[in-house]
Parts: C-alpha cells; structure tokens; sequence
C-alpha cells in the first residue's frame, strides 16, 4: 500500500516539485561523498607532520553546484527531452530537430563575426579589456569557432556520413600542410608557421593517430576475435623495447627493425596464447592483465639489459629512407640536402605521415583479413565458439592468429613510439595505458574502424585539449593547474560517454557475408565474446 | 624453520587483507557477473578515510587510544566507502545492467581512474605517512609477532565468521545467493534484485574499508595510488581461488600473501609480483576455473 501511494504522489508531483525533492537527495549524498575528502585537506606541516586543512567553502560551492545541476536536470531537463520527443515525432525531423533549431544561419554569421572581430583585435585584447575580461573573450572566441565549425558540419551531414572514410584520410594527408600554413599566415613567416606546427602535429597529430593504430591493433583482438584483452600494452612495450635495444646497441635502422619489433610481439601473442587457450571470460582478461604487468615487472627489475626504471634513451631517429637523416649533425641532414632552414618540425611532420601509412596499414590489413576466412572464423568465434568448433574451425589457430596478428600492430606502434620519443621507460606501458586502449576499442563500437578513430579523437584530442586551457586560470586563480583535473575528466567522460552510448559511437555495422544486399546490422545483434 | 614461519605470519597477514578486498570482487562477481574495476580504490578510498579520521581523532584527544582509535576509523571508513560504492553502483553499474557485458567493465575502468585523480586531486599527489599506531611486538620462540600483524588476522577471522553467519543463514543472505543463481527467478519470487546487489555492493565496500584501515596501520602510509597493485591482486586471489566463490576468495588471498612473503625471503624481492602473476596463470591452465570454482558447464 505504501508502495501505491509514493507512487500516486510521484504521479501527481510536478517536475518542480519532484527537482525540489531530487535535489535535497543528491545534495545529502554529495555532502556525504565530499565531507572529509574536499571539506578536510591533508597537509604536511613544517615539521613533516600531517595536518588538517579545513575547505568548509569549497565543500559547499561543490555540494551547491551539485544540487542545482540534479534541480535543473530533474526540474527542466527532463520534461524539455519529453517534450522534444512529442515534437519530433509529430514534425517527423526526428533525429535532426533540436540540431536544426540550434544551428541556424543568423547564429552562424553572429559567430563568424564574433570570431573575425575577436581574431583581428588578437593582440590588443589585453589592452582592451584587461587581462581578466580577455580572457573569457579568448574562450568566447573558442566557442565561436567551434560553433562555426560545427554548423558547417552539420549543414554537409549527409554528403559527410556518406565518404566519411575517404573524407577523413583526405583531411589527415594534408592536416599538417594546413596547419603549417595556417600558421605561416598568422606568425607572418615560414619559419614561425614550423616553429608552431610542432605543438599541433606532435601533441595532436602524432598522439591521437598513434592510439589509433593501437586501438585498431586491439580491435582485431577484442572486436572481431571477442578475446577480451587487458594487456595489451605488453606488445607495444615489446615493439618499443625491440626497437630500443637493438637500434642502440647493433644501430640498425628503423626500417629493418620495424619488422623485427612487429614479428618479436606477434611472437610474444603467441606466447601469451598457447596458455590461455582454454580460459574464457574474465579469467582470460585477468591472465591477460597479469601478462602485461609481467612484462612491465621485467622490464623494471631486468636491470642488466633494460637499464630498469631509468629506461633507455637517446635512441636514434628515423631516417627518410636512408636518404636523409633528421640528425642536424649529419651530412646529409634533410635541411642540408634540399638546402631550406633548419627546423625540427620536419622529423615530426616526417613521422605524422609515417604512423598515418602505419594507421592506415593497419586497418587496410583489418578490412581485408574480414573478408578472408581467418577474419570470418574469428567473427564467428566471437559470435559462439561451439557452434564454430562443430563446423569444423580449429579455434586453436584462429585465436593465436587474432592474437599474434593483433600483437605484431601493437610492436609496429611500439617501436613507431620509441623511436619518436627518443627514450623508452617502463612508466609508458603501464595498465592505464591498456585500459585507455580498451576505451577507445569499446567506445567507438567494437569493431568498426570509424567509431574507434573517432572515440581516439575524441578521448585523447580532448585531454590533450585539456594541457591548452590557460584562460581557466583567469576563472579559477593562478594556481589552477587544469593538467592536474586530466585523467580526472577522463574516467568521468568514459563513465558518462558509456552511460550515453553503450554500444560505441557506431551503432551499426556492416556484416562481412551477406545474402543477395548488404544491410546494416545494428551492433546490438553482435556478440561481445565470452574468450 | 624458524625463519620460515616467520614467513608464514608474514604470509599470513598480507593474505588477509588481500582476502577481505577479493571477497569484494568475488560477491560482485557472482551476483552480477562483472569485473568491479574500482574496488581497488574503493579499498584506498577506505585507507584515507581512516587517516583522515585518525588525524581528526588526534587534533581531539590528546593520547592516543588505539582500540576507541581502530573501531571509529573502521567504522566511518566502511561508512563512507559504502556510500560511495553504493553511489557508483547506482550512477554508473544499474543503467548499464541489461547492456552488453563490456559496458559496465569500461564504466568500472573510468570510475576506477576517476576515482584515484579525484583523491589526487582533493587531498594531493604526495604519499600521507601517520605516526606509528601500535608498535608492540611479541617474540615466541625467536618468532617475531607484532601486534599490528595479530590485529589483523583477529580482525578478519571475527569479519569472516561474521560474514559467513550473514550469506548462510539470514535471509539476506538466501536472497544474495538466489540473485546469483537466477535474477529473474528471484525477482519472480518476490525478492527485491535491486535491493539486494545494492547490499551485496555495500557489502563489498565495507570489507575493502576494514583492509583500507588495517592497511594504513599496518604499512602507515598511503596514497592515492595505492588502490591499483593491491586491487590488482586481490582480484588476482579471487579468480586464483575460482571468482564467485567466497571461501575461494580468502583461500586465493593468503595464497597470494604466502607466495609474495615466501618468494621476497628465498629469492628475490624484485619478482615477487611476477611469482604470484605466474603463479596465477600456471593454476588457471591447469585449473581453468580456479581452485574452489565450479566449472563452467556449457549449455547449447
């Protein structure tokens, strides 16, 4: 009876009242959450002992944001997103309608003209408002562009979604050369348009298409094969270590060694393989993250070879093809020989289209192996191992091949890692690493190649994003440091990214053997893999 | 001999703390089937809860009494990990419930990350030493026993035999067991499924918190850091002994305990983890399904 009449109260409550009620329970349960961990602060006192650092305002800035975000959500949100249905399926724009109603050609020009007003009064910005205001008109800025961007993106929708692959290649081939002219343009000089292209090509660039490759590398394992993976890292580590190791002590170059790391971590795939055969499920991914940590612990304590924690550096650069070196010292340093300026921006520009070829080698490898009967068997061992045991699929060699093929990408991105880096140590690869991957792997929909170069994009674009944000300081006090909230934001953009799309960002696939047409399946009718 | 049980108490009391945060993972595991990634940090959440009450309890009273001490930092501590794990099962586990059986492990991950940067990011990067609470130690028979180590292993018998009173014989505890033999039975039957893996959550959490605290005073140190090696290997104990099963569970952590204190004596210190990882993977090939599991059986 109790039971009845809550429900007959919620029933009759209105969204104000039911965010009134809402609100009162997430503030009693954030004040809760945070008491002692933003209400107290330990600190260490001159005399090395630990004290207690009250924040009594912090806590309750906290809990205040808390309640009136759960209040709006309960009050506003919520009732806006029912009636929106009703509107949607009464004006059939369903999937587009609050997106038409946002991006509107007044708002656009508005933004482009806040973004050409904003951009030309660049420098004097500071003279003009100050240095606190300029800072909210640099994000107000960011936004415009961004909104900018975005309309234009939506207004060529269809014609995007229909050649978003080559479309997406297109744009990172010539991304650099973008880049380094934009720049040129707005230093006002070739030199500062390299100068600047390094932050954009490396950090940006390198960075996102590196975990690229290293998601695809995994997806072959954990997208098509469904073994689930919590190790991967080992191989990326053995490629890097490979690499490492033998470029400094025999000097062989990048482009022998790159086979040797691919081959050396489909070898250790195997070795991994062999004793996990027979495990399903969650045994195989704990035994897979004890893997990694193994290779991890051996390469800290093997101090002998792997100079343990301190790692290995001064590992040499790639050359272009034994024709030009990148070392300036070198006689044919690449500036030398095509007689232009020094700069470092043509090694990170040089190794921006080198790990795209690798990237793209990899997923060229991937859609052809679909097609093929090993990466049909491995599809129809994610599906149900028994059914392709009775038909005759040996899942012995099928899952050593997902393994070994799958490992021998993360050795190529390895050794790809160490020798952009310069210096390999074993803080690289630890478990965080291979959680990150598995993130992406997920998040972009399992074995879609699209939605896991987006979720890369997306998930390392925007920490990296993160390191940028200098006007935060101006909101939040000089000593805000926003690097420090990274990971922070991080697991909570996975948590909530997952919430939102459990099944990825590409909720549809394309099946490999079809009869008569090709449909698209939703993602929802394919297995995950039990191992 | 002597020094080998030496070992042994040493073994002894490592293994049961690892056996309290891996029986966390094994009752997660067998009502709802999933990897809870962040358990490791619940139990350093439970850590820091504990010092931040010790230093509470310390600005108050002058001398330090360590039994009120222990059973208040015990008590908040599991407070306060259970409602943050009672939270993020909510928050982040239930919407995810009838979704696909990666979607709650990449979720686990997050929190897990979240939660490590959010104790970085609130109470500092830097490790959080506390004065020595209890540092008496008895010799029997050229053993070395200390207190801090025979604490431990009284609390966990007291916890175990509490534990096994509450799933074997109260009707919570029927109900935890029917939840993971058959959810939609149980529901059928009149038992509340949402209800009860909230409890098995809170459950779980307190656990970690009472590891959490006699961490922290065993060790007397911790940081926000500290949640993954041992959560990684707790984990390990409860698939060693076979995931779902309780007893299984603790047996799996001492295992892990004697194997890291036998290993750092007789050979070398540096590869203890990678002899309890081999270990693990040695056991798994031969037993596939851990020590205590039960197998596996597979319907068409």
């Amino acid at each position: 009876m109790a039971n009845i009449a809550q429900a007959v109260r919620e029933e009759t409550a209105t969204p104000f009242q039911r965010g009134i009620k809402e609100a009162l329970y997430a503030g009693a349960i954030s004040f809760g959450l945070f008491f002692l961990f933003i209400g107290l602060r330990t600190d260490q006192n001159i005399r090395n002992e630990l004290i207690l650092v009250p924040r009594w305002g912090l806590l309750a800035i906290v809990v205040a944001l808390v309640m009136a975000g759960r209040f709006l959500y309960v009050a506003y949100g919520q009732p806006f997103m029912a009636r929106q249905n009703i509107v949607d399926a009464a004006s059939g724009l369903l999937p587009d309608s609050v997106a038409t109603r946002f991006f509107r050609l007044p708002y656009f020009i508005a933004a482009l003209a806040i973004v050409a007003v904003l951009l030309v009064l660049a420098g004097s910005l500071d003279g003009i408002f100050g240095p606190h205001l300029a800072g909210y008109m640099r994000f107000l800025r960011a936004l415009a562009i961004i909104y900018a961007l975005a309309s234009v993106l939506f207004y060529f929708r269809a014609f995007i979604q229909q050649h978003f692959s080559a479309l997406g290649i297109g744009v990172l081939a010539v991304y650099p050369v973008i880049v380094v002219l934009g720049l040129t343009l707005y230093t006002g000089s070739l030199a500062g348009g390299f100068q600047g292209s390094l932050k954009w090509v490396d950090n940006f660039g390198i960075q996102i298409l590196i975990y690229v490759m290293l998601a695809w590398g995994l997806n072959i394992v954990v997208g098509l094969a469904g073994l689930l993976d919590l190790g991967y890292v080992a191989f990326y580590a053995v490629g890097a270590y490979a690499y490492a190791l033998l470029a400094t002590h025999l000097g062989w170059s990048f482009w022998i060694l790159l086979p040797v790391a691919g081959c050396m971590a489909a070898f250790w795939g195997v070795m991994l393989g062999f004793p996990v055969l027979r495990l399903r499920g969650d045994y195989l991914a704990i035994v897979t993250l004890a893997f990694g940590e193994i290779i991890r612990l051996v390469l800290i304590n093997w101090r002998e070879v792997t100079n343990g924690a301190a790692g290995i550096s001064g590992i040499p650069k790639v050359s272009f093809f034994g024709l030009m070196s990148f070392n300036v010292s070198d006689p044919n340093y690449i500036a030398k020989v095509l007689g232009i300026a020094q700069s470092g921006a043509y090694y990170k520009i040089f190794l921006y289209y080198l790990i795209l070829a690798l990237a793209l080698l990899t997923a060229f490898v991937t859609i052809r192996l679909r097609r093929m009967p090993v990466g049909r068997a491995w599809e129809a061992l994610r599906e149900d191992e028994i059914a392709c045991r009775s038909l005759g699929i040996n899942t012995t060699t099928t899952k050593l091949t997902a393994f070994a093929t799958g490992a021998m990408f993360g050795g190529f991105a390895g050794s790809f890692f160490a020798a952009r880096q310069g210096f390999v140590s074993p803080e690289s690869f630890v478990f965080l690493e291979s959680a990150i991957i598995l993130a992406i792997v997920v998040l972009g929909g399992m074995g879609s190649l699209v939605g896991i170069a987006v979720a890369a994009a997306v998930m390392i674009g925007g920490t990296e994003i993160l390191r940028e944000l200098e006007f935060l300081k101006v909101v939040f006090g000089p000593d805000f440091t926003p690097e420090l909230y990274r990971m922070l934001l991080f697991g909570m953009a996975m948590v909530i990214v997952m919430l939102w799309k459990p099944r990825g960002f590409v909720g549809s696939r394309e099946p490999t053997a079809f009869l008569h047409e090709r449909k698209a399946v939703s993602s929802s009718f394919t297995k995950e893999g039990h191992g | 001999m002597q020094y080998f049980v030496q070992q042994m108490v040493n073994g002894l009391t490592l293994g049961s703390i690892y056996g309290l945060i891996a029986i966390g993972y094994t009752m997660v595991y067998g009502i709802i089937g999933m990897i809870n990634f962040a358990h490791g940090d619940i139990f350093m959440l439970g850590a820091f809860v504990a010092l931040i009450v010790f230093l509470i309890l310390t600005s108050i009273f002058v001398s330090v009494n360590v039994v009120l001490f222990l059973l208040v930092m015990m008590v908040v501590a599991m407070l306060m990990t259970s409602l943050y794990n009672w939270t993020i099962e909510k928050v982040a586990y239930r919407p995810l419930r009838g979704s696909f059986r990666l979607a709650p492990l990449i979720t686990a991950i997050g929190m897990s990350i979240a939660l490590s940067n959010f104790v970085q990011v609130t109470q500092g990067p830097r490790n959080k030493p506390i004065p020595p609470m209890v540092s008496t130690v008895y010799n029997v028979g050229g053993i070395s026993i200390s207190l801090k180590q025979i604490i431990i292993v009284v609390v966990t018998v007291a916890l175990l035999a509490l534990f096994w009173y509450l799933v074997n014989k109260t009707s919570l505890g029927r109900a935890q067991r029917a939840c993971e033999q058959d959810r939609k039975m149980a529901a059928l039957l009149g038992i509340d499924v949402d209800r009860t893996i909230s409890i098995t959550f809170i459950m779980g959490a307190a656990l970690a918190a009472v590891a959490g605290t006699l961490f922290l005073m065993y060790y007397g140190v911790v940081a926000f850091s500290d949640g993954f090696v041992p959560g990684v290997k707790a984990f390990t104990a409860a698939v060693l002994g076979g995931i779902g099963s309780l007893p299984g569970a603790m047996l799996g952590g001492l295992m892990i305990g004697f194997i890291e204190s036998m290993w750092s004596a007789y050979f070398s210190i540096d590869y203890k983890d990678v002899a309890a990882f081999s270990i693990l993977a040695i056991v798994l090939i031969f037993l596939p399904s851990g020590i205590l599991g039960r197998p596996e059986v597979e319907k068409v």
